[in-house]
């Protein structure tokens, strides 16, 4: 199990690989810089803008920073904190009327 | 590769990895912590200069491209340790470094014209969240570029070699993480005003 669990961590994307997400990566701010200038984006720029960010975000920690390839340990370590920090964060949005704020 | 000097944890993973990653976890939490107190005082400036009034997109657009490229030069500079190209690590090495270095000058120009623009730290909730959160990601680029240097230095020194990658994949792992954190800002402080 231990053999088997330090080969599945060594699985990296190839060079090729890298390139590619750099590429989708630059595409992916070259749009979300475009649709902020678009007035007729100005409606659905929040969602648009988070769904976009939230892609790069995506792409950055499972490729270039293995967690797509890498054992499913480390992606458990990563995510705990990170649903935590997002969950007490929409808490606190709500708890000082934020989402009050803007709809009202 | 191989890794002659690491310890396993009972998992079979790499000991040094397994806390790296726990590491980055709390510092989840910390930049949390702070995009979400920048969230909760957005808006609430009873004095000017706001967010609308100062951000330069095109500049900021241009910095995170910077920063998004270090990042694919880092996974390349691991990819390069790994096939034991020693000249290749260099050049990716100090490329992700320079890279770096490009961003925290972005940060110091972005700085320096807010100050002289009248937005300091003292001024409203929108300077003071705004230079906390991006002062924090800043120190934190400056660290990796240090570590970046570090690991440079070892290259020429001739003690990087394949055996040593994971040294450069847990540096990767933190210059990454730092780019993630920054695609998180560009969005929720710059984009969504």
């Amino acid at each position: 199990m231990a053999q088997e669990a330090r080969q599945k961590e060594r699985k990296h994307p190839s060079v090729d690989a890298y390139l590619a997400v750099a590429g989708v990566l630059t595409i992916i701010t070259l749009v979300e810089v475009g649709v902020f200038y678009v007035p007729a984006f100005q409606r659905i720029l929040a969602p648009l803008l988070l769904t976009l960010s939230g892609t790069k975000f995506a792409l950055v920690v499972m490729f270039y920073m293995h967690l797509k390839a890498d054992h499913r340990l480390f992606t458990l370590i990563f995510t705990v904190p990170l649903l935590l920090a997002l969950g007490v964060a929409v808490a606190l949005m709500f708890l000082f009327g934020v989402f009050v704020l803007q709809t009202g | 590769m191989s890794h002659a000097a690491t310890h396993y944890t009972s998992t079979g993973l790499d000991s040094r990895k397994m806390a790296f990653w726990a590491f980055i976890g709390s510092e989840c939490l910390l930049f949390g912590s702070l995009i979400s107190t920048y969230l909760l005082y957005k808006g609430r400036s009873v004095v000017g200069p706001t967010p609308q009034e100062i951000l330069n997109i095109p500049v900021t657009s241009v910095s995170t491209f910077d920063l998004l490229m270090s990042s694919l030069a880092m996974v390349l500079a691991l990819a390069a340790v790994e096939r034991g190209d020693k000249v290749w690590v260099r050049v990716w090495l100090g490329t992700t470094a320079v890279l770096g270095i490009v961003f925290l000058g972005f940060q110091v120009y972005e700085f320096t014209s807010f100050v002289h623009e009248g937005l300091t730290l003292q001024t409203n909730l929108f300077g003071s969240t705004f230079f906390i959160l991006t002062g924090f990601h800043g120190g934190h680029v400056l660290i990796g570029v240090l570590w970046l240097v570090t690991l440079l230095v070892r290259s020429f020194m001739g003690k990087l070699g394949p055996e040593k990658a994971l040294n450069v994949e847990i540096a990767g792992l933190y210059w990454h993480f730092v780019d993630v954190v920054w695609i998180v800002i560009f969005t929720v402080v710059y984009l969504l005003q």
